[in-house]
């Protein structure tokens, strides 16, 4: 099923949480809403659902209109942050619900939750209440539940937030193969963008009640659109310059072959990463001379800051292999260059 | 008013249809009516009404022995409560239930009772007869009835503000050098205060409007020893409507402010009166 | 640190010096406890033995004599009544106030909740008062009321209106916080999945709310079998006809049958203990059922 929304509002107190949005998510995606908390993300999941009542703009499910339908006719799957798993019922209950209020037989409950249960691996568990599991099999529990009525679509929101990072890795994973086994049109809100990156096909990044990018991981890594999402996805070195002359900007020893539509003088943000800085201990070519002023070690990467002279410093990232066997340390003459830089207007 | 829900949930026009009609047939209908019925009194029989002798010897017994009721129940509930927080002994939990005595326990039973205790010839009445104090019949007794049943306010407010103090500010008090004394009357105490007035004021307004528990022992003399509310019973009885309502109307003002105030205490002190 | 390590027993009088500098010296304690104590023990406990002890002054068999008095049977079928009115209204009242504050955004909330508490903050006899200015001889629609031969004062239905009002917030005061502080995220799951308007409020809310809800309607109940002084003004003291136990007891006193009186004034505080032990030991499950589920990283099962 597909998922459209159109010119979408929303307003509490005064305050805008969603504003003007518009998206549309083809059947079977699996699609990260990303962004910082209060940026909107778990207002519009909520709209999708039904929980919440837009101001004004529309919602399509599957091309029907479906504004202002109730959240029980709907037919989304939600999954909840903080899970709000029924505490007083069993798993098999929890599991059984959606297909309990649908009048389904008896016969039919059980072997649908007992699928589920293999699913979400945790067959024998069916009579252990909320209490009496850890958070990652509750988390577990509250995907089951929400597929058991056989949703068109599952809407989750921050699935993931409130667990430690082990059993965040184990779930992303589980999520993955579910998707691809279920095939259900999956939309879900996370402020983490490792699980967005890592686990959708498409990202949609947020930031004060707006959409500010739209496309798959590498686009976004790769081609920030704005200067917040060049600031919020990955880490980043910035410096703020001017246009030295038509295609040029100049900041310290460094020389950025710019596009030509920006004017002279013009002020402007230049954003890079740390491991898009080319770090040798013989000159290659087109470096600048640098010196290791500090290390910093990163698990497979080591990261170092570079004093490029005039006062001026950037961090370079090098895959931990190489800066052993260039035998970099602290005080080292070297030579670095920028390979890959964007450039905003301020 | 503007009853626009922001919710998904169902059932709003019927619990809210239902609420607000059970609400207006209980509650405020009744009490327009004891607004409308004083709009038969002109202004001068009003204030004549209200503020005739013996009503206003009423008023000095009612607030007289409230106020003093809320003090005493003030200290000593403070330290029930504290001792109920703070340490173990034996029988601990008997008595943090028959705090709620009062509560549970009808006031005509609760008055009836202390009468008996207090009565000249009552088993504590008898121990002050020779020093030719007379508890029972006297304003004295009136303050040991409101006693009894105000006490659970005060313990009741303050015992999970005295749970919820954090121990370190007392362990951080400690290290920086401060006595036990100091810790306790310059840092735990203070912060106690907004329930303290919260619970005092519970109490106070308690005792104004109590019945039961203080006709029998008041023994109800004129000028003397005659509440408010009973004042306003002796009129109904004698058919003089008017005047009851006048005074019904004087206490339930005087009720009406002591409550927006302990609401104000509560939300100023933050703690959740109940939800916003 | 937890509350149970500030609670120092006082046995443990070797405790360690941080410790025992987080409480006072012994004979402060002591004294403490001494005082609140006998406070109590004077104020609260007194009383108790009182009322047995002065109920079987006269022995066994004068005891069961008054309690089962047909005045007295009839008191007590009176008392049951209004009770049991009070409770069903006030509980269904309570619910349904609850759900619409504590699941919906609306103008004049606060308002309301100002308005539901109003009961508890207004003198008994004003409780009274207030119907017999509705409903009296001389009330405003007193006469109707009579002309269709409708007796409300001095009668059944106002005792009952009475015991309503004066019970009015009890159950409505332990939901809303209650309900307030769980959160509606169950019942929107369960909208989410399908589940119609009573669905979730039968399978959901009720069992997540049961035990506050028993802890209100135990204080409700209390409070209904136990009015005193705005059942008095309405009732008009007909015996055998309108009047509840406490009403009885008052009689019983006033002619100076103190036994009598003590003996059905026994009733009533026997059910005040039998309450308190209810509220002591619902209570306890009334504070888990406040507790939410955690979802924190740490939460370990708890198995």
């Amino acid at each position: 099923m597909s998922i459209e929304v159109r010119k979408l509002n929303k307003t509490f107190n005064g305050f805008k949480a969603v504003q003007d949005i518009s998206l549309k998510l083809e059947s079977g995606s699996l699609v990260a809403l990303l962004g910082p908390s209060g940026s909107g993300k778990s207002t519009l999941l909520r709209m999708i659902a039904g929980l919440e009542i837009p101001d004004s703009g529309e919602i399509l499910l599957t091309g029907r209109e479906a504004t202002f339908v109730s959240a029980k006719e709907r037919n989304v799957g939600f999954v909840f942050q903080h899970y709000a798993l029924f505490k007083h019922m069993t798993v098999y209950e929890n599991i059984a619900f959606g297909l309990r209020v649908r009048n389904q037989s008896e016969a039919e409950i059980r072997e649908k939750v007992h699928n589920l249960l293999s699913l979400i691996q945790l067959s024998g568990f069916e009579k252990r209440y909320p209490s009496q599991l850890s958070g990652g099999q509750r988390q577990r529990v509250a995907v089951a539940r929400a597929l058991a009525p056989s949703p068109e679509v599952l809407l989750l929101d921050e699935p993931f937030g409130a667990l430690d990072a082990k059993v965040r890795e184990e779930l992303r994973d589980w999520i993955l193969k579910l998707h691809e086994e279920s095939k259900v049109t999956t939309l879900f809100v996370t402020h983490d963008q490792n699980e967005a990156l890592e686990v959708a096909s498409r990202i949609l990044i947020m930031n004060h009640g707006k959409i500010e990018q739209d496309g798959t991981p590498i686009e976004i890594f790769d081609h920030p659109a704005t200067h917040f999402i060049a600031q919020f996805v990955g880490e980043t070195n910035y410096i703020d310059t001017e246009v030295t002359e038509k295609g040029l900007a100049v900041w310290g020893p460094f020389r950025f072959p710019i596009n030509p539509s920006f004017t002279k003088g013009q002020k402007v943000r230049i954003y890079f990463r740390p491991h898009d800085v080319y770090v040798t201990e013989q000159f290659e070519t087109l470096q600048v001379k640098a010196k290791i002023k500090k290390t910093r070690f990163k698990g497979t990467v080591i990261e170092y800051l570079l004093d490029i002279g005039e006062g001026k410093s950037i961090f370079a990232q090098v895959p931990k292999g190489v800066a052993l066997a260039s035998g970099f340390k602290d005080g080292l003459d070297v030579y670095a260059a920028i390979t890959a830089f964007h450039v905003f207007p301020l | 008013m503007r009853f626009k829900s922001t919710g998904v949930l169902p059932g709003f026009g019927l619990s809210m249809g239902f609420t607000l009609t059970y609400l207006s047939l209980i509650v405020l209908l009744p009490l327009a009516a004891l607004i409308l019925k004083t709009t038969t009194l002109t202004w001068p029989q009003f204030v004549d009404e209200v503020t005739s002798p013996r009503v206003m010897a009423s008023y000095r017994l009612t607030f007289g022995a409230s106020l003093i009721a809320a003090v005493i129940n003030s200290i000593f509930g403070a330290v029930v409560a504290w001792i109920l927080v703070r340490y173990d002994f034996y029988g601990k939990r008997v008595v943090d239930a028959l705090v709620d005595l009062p509560f549970a326990l009808p006031t005509a039973v609760a008055g009836i009772t202390l009468t008996a205790i207090y009565a000249p010839n009552g088993s504590i009445g008898k121990l002050f007869k020779p020093l030719g104090i007379s508890i029972a019949y006297t304003p004295l007794g009136v303050t040991l009835a409101l006693i009894f049943i105000g006490l659970p306010f005060v313990v009741r407010t303050l015992q999970p503000v005295l749970e919820s103090l954090d121990p370190e500010i007392e362990k951080a008090a400690l290290s920086l050098g401060a006595s036990r004394w100091y810790t306790v009357t310059r840092v735990v105490l203070p912060s106690l205060i907004p329930a303290w007035i919260t619970g005092f004021s519970l109490s106070f307004a308690r005792a104004v409007g109590e019945y039961g528990s203080v006709v029998f022992i008041s023994g109800n003399m004129p000028m003397k020893t005659e509440i408010t509310p009973l004042l306003i019973i002796t009129k109904l009885e004698q058919y003089d409507y008017a005047g009851a309502t006048a005074i019904g109307v004087v206490m339930l003002f005087i009720s009406f402010t002591l409550l927006l105030a302990i609401n104000w205490v509560q939300d100023k002190a933050g703690q959740h009166r109940v939800i916003h | 640190m937890t509350k149970e390590t500030l609670i120092v027993s006082l046995k443990g009088e070797n405790a360690t010096d941080p410790v025992r500098a987080l409480t006072e010296p012994r004979w402060v304690r002591w004294s403490l406890i001494g005082v609140g104590v006998l406070f109590v023990a004077l104020f609260l406990v007194m009383p108790l033995v009182e009322v047995f002890g002065s109920a079987l002054d006269k022995g066994l068999e004068y005891y069961l004599n008054a309690v089962t008095d047909p005045m007295a049977l009839s008191a007590i079928k009176l008392t049951l009544i209004s009770a049991f009115f009070s409770v069903v209204l006030n509980t269904v009242f309570g619910v349904a106030s609850a759900w619409a504050i504590t699941k919906f955004n609306f103008w004049g909330k606060n308002l309301l909740i100002t308005l539901i508490d109003i009961p508890f903050s207004v003198s008994p006899v004003i409780a009274g008062l207030i119907y017999v200015l509705l409903f009296g001889l001389q009330g405003l629609w007193g006469k109707w009321f009579i002309d269709h031969n409708m007796h409300i004062i001095f009668a059944v239905p106002g005792i009952v209106l009475a015991t309503i009002f004066v019970t009015f917030p009890f159950v409505s005061r332990e939901l809303i916080p209650l309900m307030q502080e769980q959160g509606s995220d169950e019942e929107e799951a369960a909208l989410v999945l399908g589940a119609t308007g009573w669905q979730i409020f039968w399978k959901i809310t009720l069992p997540n709310i049961q035990w506050g809800l028993l802890y209100g309607v135990i204080l409700c109940n209390a409070r209904a079998m136990g009015e005193f002084g705005a059942v008095s003004v309405v009732s008009g003291h007909i015996r055998g006809l309108t009047n509840t136990l406490p009403l009885h007891v008052e009689i019983l006193y006033n002619e100076y049958n103190f036994t009598a009186a003590f003996a059905v004034a026994s009733l009533l505080t026997f059910l005040a203990v039998v309450t308190l032990i209810a509220k002591a030991l619902v209570g306890a499950r009334y504070e888990k059922e406040k507790e939410v589920l955690p979802s924190s990283l740490e939460s370990e099962p708890t198995l």
